[in-house]
């Protein structure tokens, strides 16, 4: 049976790789534009582009956030990438204080611009990284089943989500010696700071796996 | 640490991958998707598509060869050549690009790099800056491929872009384009010492030994290769092997 997947379609643009890769896939792609149509998603995905501040005010916009809430302990997969998975937390720093979702706990921080022994470190955080468990996490039946330690996924990004539950982390990188939050979990919402669909075949690993949730 | 990256580097005319030395003499190579598909599957980690004679038609036009390459190819792609506005950089991301590169505009108009970083984020938005030499320790920024002198210092121009809110800066020699006699390490030096942000080293590499010395000797983030690559003298992974055997930590398959 076709996998469908809704991507809340906030007005955020470059939704064609994602899309692309889902349907390389073979799901079936349907963009969520009403609150019905959140509400009648089988899985969710969450795009994100650009800075935290506008993607919340599109959300706003759009009148999907109370339909997007809803899907929280709702038992179907939802995955929030990138500036998605930001936008899955409290709030973010980044060009002022902006509120998220608060679906998970913590808070959106920029990633520091000296490494972990004082020298420069060059941001944004670009390219590709391993990714390794963090503490306790045990990746089998989550959206890294299957996926090797230290597979390596492509990221861009300045600032990074700081779960305030440590269960909540899933997957961390390491960047000028900082941890950074990689993949999270919280029920049946997943965020993944890096590109999924720009990650080779790890990343098509990842969205199978969302996929077959 | 995110590794250091390979970028394949293919400039676009029209339907073809060509190939040029010293950005003169142009020669075409032939489908940049095959190129592009080969490359992925080969371990590049990322891709580059320049619009070479955008700027003679006064608009990019890749999207359809972009839109076809992130079909099925899914690493990141950068765009770059004759983008002029937010809408254009929109245009560009909406066809599968992740990545818009800017020079002819920006140098025009510096508002325009705080314009699409502000609207798509600072990660899209990679400012492009080709450098000739003019005497030691000073090049100056090159637009239109090579053919238009701007009279500006490249190292104050690649600070200033940062301070606007480039995310990456792509510095291409046009001395060293294409003689694959190695990158100007000088220049590349020159920018990684005043800027912040990841800079992508192309033009020159002809050897190995190329790509190890602009990453160890002149802290370049990236490599972007195109020479080489589409002539078949150095592979992807000739190279990351031999970037391993030097130490340094690239993407391994």
């Amino acid at each position: 049976m076709t996998k469908k997947v809704t991507v809340v379609d906030y007005g955020v643009g470059n939704l064609f790789s994602v899309r692309g890769a889902l349907e390389h896939l073979g799901a079936e792609v349907v963009m969520g534009k009403t609150p019905e149509d959140i509400r009648a998603a089988d899985r969710l995905l969450l795009p994100g582009v650009g800075a935290f501040g506008d993607a919340m005010d599109d959300m706003v916009a759009s009148g999907l956030i109370s339909s997007t809430l809803e899907a929280r302990g709702n038992g179907r997969p939802f995955l929030g990438i990138c500036l998605g998975m930001q936008m899955l937390f409290d709030d973010s720093s980044e060009f002022g204080h902006h509120d998220g979702l608060a679906m998970i706990g913590g808070s959106v921080v920029a990633i520091p611009d000296i490494d972990s022994t004082g020298a420069k470190l060059r941001i944004p955080h670009v390219g590709w990284n391993e990714l390794h468990p963090s503490a306790g996490a045990d990746w089998s039946g989550t959206i890294l089943d299957g996926v090797a330690e230290r597979s390596t996924v492509y990221f861009v990004h300045s600032y990074m989500a700081s779960p305030i539950d440590p269960s909540h982390r899933l997957a961390d990188t390491i960047y000028g010696g900082h941890s950074i939050s990689a993949v999270v979990q919280k029920d049946n919402v997943f965020g993944c700071q890096f590109h999924p669909e720009k990650s080779g075949e790890v990343g098509l690993k990842l969205i199978s796996n969302f996929l077959a949730c | 640490m995110a590794k250091i990256r390979t970028i394949a580097r293919l400039d676009v005319k029209g339907p073809n991958l060509i190939k040029g030395v010293h950005l003169e003499g142009l020669r075409i190579v032939g489908d940049p998707n095959e190129f592009a598909a080969r490359y992925y599957n080969e371990g590049a980690d990322e891709l580059l598509y320049m619009d070479i004679v955008a700027s003679l038609y006064g608009r990019n036009n890749l999207t359809d060869v972009v839109r076809r390459t992130a079909r099925n190819v899914f690493i990141p792609i950068t765009v770059g050549g004759g983008i002029r506005s937010v809408q254009d950089a929109i245009e560009i991301l909406r066809s599968g690009a992740d990545k818009v590169a800017v020079n002819t505009a920006a140098t025009k108009r510096p508002e325009l790099i705080t314009e699409i970083s502000t609207r798509l984020g600072n990660q899209c938005m990679v400012l492009s800056i080709e450098a000739k030499k003019i005497a030691d320790g000073k090049w100056e920024v090159y637009t239109d491929n090579g053919r238009e002198r701007t009279g500006m210092d490249v190292v104050d121009w690649a600070v200033r872009g940062c301070e606007l809110g480039a995310g990456e800066i792509l510095l291409t020699s046009v001395d060293k384009e294409g003689t694959n006699k190695n990158f100007d390490i000088e220049l590349i030096k020159a920018v990684t010492e005043k800027v912040n942000i990841p800079v992508i080293a192309s033009g020159g590499m002809g050897a190995t030994e190329h790509f190890v010395e602009a990453v160890k000797d002149a802290d370049a983030s990236a490599v972007a290769i195109a020479d080489v690559l589409h002539f078949k003298k150095i592979g992807l992974q000739e190279i990351r092997n031999a970037a391993v055997e030097a130490g340094i930590d690239v993407r391994t398959r």
